[in-house]
């Protein structure tokens, strides 16, 4: 062992695991300590409303705070949020779940989708999903000892995984399909006839679905199909879902988990002794969010939909092809015009004209020759940025021979 | 249709233009809808929500309670014109409770106020009496909050 002069010692070898060793790290993180560093920028980098969480909510947890609600909770989160959740997913998709034994409220749907892939992996089990898609999904179920298996998805197809294309990477190992619509990055929606085709896939080969709904109500013009309700699907189907995006509570870090009795209690099992509960404060706040009813999530989803048509319009109007998404707040153009790469085109904008977005390729190889604009900003913000991305493109459109 | 108004009680300076690209509804769609609502007085006017006291101009206002005697046949409604015709009394509702109108007032000065009150209002045939509150701050006004909003805390990049 060779030590340096300074305090630390160099280790001769790495103690790290080389599951982590190996795992890439995000490509967002890497854009952020250059933003840190500048001033005047405009971001569309963000995975976040721009809304605080509605005063009703926060309200109704200062209170708790108040009334010294301050301690650990049950392992499978407080009761009275379980069964609004079961109310709610009774009225909201006809579901019916038992508070007790199906559901879990976890620290975010970040948990959940961690707790589901460890919960049913073996090491060199299968998961499929899409390409471009969430950083966390190959990243979850490697940790897991899983292989993630990514199925291309195009623009010409709207950025929809397809059910051919799922079933020719079906092998013997395959024990899940993850898929996460409407989606980050691109806002794809797939419509009902279409996830009812992968439904009957994952029947005839014996596969899991695992749905993380977390944009599910943020859709414009367009219906949400909740995996869990095509048919015979509710066994199958781990549903993933929390607060933070319709309601405005990214920070809280609520998130659930609805499935059945079994897979519910062998994540639960996990979550107790890693996590052992969300915190009482946020579980408070969801509490009230689901009490609340929806007017000012209805309300909130109206204004993301004018700035959806205002970026959607203003990209192509730039000349950069962006297929229509139907939900989530991203729009997804591609920037193959210009012959830069996604990083290149990202961290170029940013020094050339302060606009942050974060480069496709951070979501798969597929997501390369795209950039992801994030719409929840202001109007007023929305459109400078449109102005200086403008500038910056047809600056090196015109540079390209 | 809804849509159009929505976007343009947030910011009344929107284009037809604008409005079009994030309702989907056409230009001409637009334009007509407006000028409709414009006509039916539907949207009666369009207005700048101003922080005078930002300004450095002196402006009072005052709640006044009015107690009134409602009249046969016109109820409250004629005494209300009466009220509303006057400049000075910038809103007028019908309320429920111990008083009949609220009037909401404005002037230069506390003086200004006081003479409205005790030389128009009060002395009104069917009023009975009043009872004037001085506004002494304002927190928030037609859904805006005049200071310390929230800013924004979030991180510039997040997944």
């Amino acid at each position: 062992m060779s030590k340096s002069k300074s305090s630390h010692i160099k280790l001769a070898y790495s103690y790290i695991s080389e599951k982590v060793n190996t795992l890439p790290p995000s490509g967002i993180r890497k854009f952020f300590d250059l933003i840190a560093s500048m001033e005047g920028v405009i971001s569309l980098g963000v995975g976040e409303p721009d809304f605080v969480t509605p005063w009703q909510i926060r309200e109704a947890a200062i209170y708790s705070l108040e009334k010294g609600y301050t301690m650990y909770t049950s392992n499978k989160g407080m009761p009275e949020l379980r069964e609004e959740l079961a109310k709610y997913l009774q009225s909201r998709h006809g579901l019916s779940y038992d508070p007790d034994n199906e559901i879990l409220i976890t620290v975010g749907v970040s948990e959940a989708l961690d707790l589901a892939m460890r919960a049913i992996l073996n090491p060199g089990d299968e998961v499929i999903m899409p390409d471009p898609c969430y950083v966390a999904y190959p990243a979850c179920v490697a940790l897991a000892g899983g292989v993630p298996i990514l199925v291309p998805t195009t623009e010409e197809n709207s950025f929809k995984i397809t059910a051919d294309d799922i079933e020719s990477r079906i092998t013997q190992r395959t024990k899940a399909i993850l898929i996460g619509y409407p989606a980050n990055p691109t806002g794809a929606v797939v419509p009902k006839e279409e996830l009812i085709q992968i439904a009957e896939l994952a029947k005839r080969y014996n596969l899991l679905l695992i749905s993380d709904e977390v944009y599910g109500q943020l859709v414009y013009g367009v219906e949400h199909t909740c995996l869990a309700t095509l048919p015979e699907m509710r066994e199958r189907t781990i549903l993933l879902n929390g607060f933070s995006k319709a309601y405005a509570m990214t920070g809280w870090r609520i998130g659930y988990v609805v499935s059945s009795k079994d897979i519910t209690g062998a994540m639960t099992k996990i979550h107790q002794y890693t996590m052992l509960c969300a915190s009482i404060m946020g579980q408070m706040a969801a509490i009230e969010a689901l009490k609340a009813g929806d007017s000012e999530v209805q309300s909130m989803i109206r204004e993301y939909d004018r700035r959806r048509r205002v970026i959607v319009k203003g990209l192509r109007d730039i000349g950069l092809s962006c297929f229509e998404p139907k939900g989530a707040f991203y729009a997804f153009p591609s920037i193959k015009i210009t012959g830069m790469t996604s990083e290149e085109f990202a961290e170029k904008l940013l020094w050339e004209e302060k606009v942050a977005v974060v480069p496709g390729s951070a979501f798969g190889q597929y997501g390369e020759g795209y950039v992801r604009c994030c719409y929840a900003a202001s109007l007023p913000e929305i459109e400078e940025a449109l102005k200086r991305i403008g500038r910056f493109v047809e600056r090196y459109r015109r540079n390209k021979v | 249709m809804k849509q159009i108004f929505e976007a343009l009680e947030k910011d009344a300076r929107l284009t037809p233009e604008q409005i079009s690209t994030m309702t989907g509804i056409s230009v001409n769609e637009v334009k007509k809808a407006i000028k409709k609502a414009e006509q039916d007085r539907a949207i009666l006017k369009y207005k700048a929500v101003v922080d005078w006291t930002k300004l450095g101009e002196e402006q009072v206002w005052a709640l006044v309670e009015v107690k009134v005697v409602p009249q046969r046949g016109v109820g409250f409604d004629a005494i209300a014109e009466r009220i509303y015709r006057f400049p000075q009394a910038r809103s007028v509702y019908l309320a429920s409770g111990t008083y009949d109108l609220a009037v909401l007032v404005a002037g230069k000065t506390m003086q200004e106020i006081a003479i409205f009150v005790s030389e128009k209002l009060a002395p009104l045939e069917t009023v009975q009496g009043t009872v004037t509150h001085f506004i002494l701050k304002k927190y928030k006004e037609d859904g805006e909050i005049l200071e310390g909003g929230e800013g924004i805390k979030r991180l510039p990049v997040t997944p």
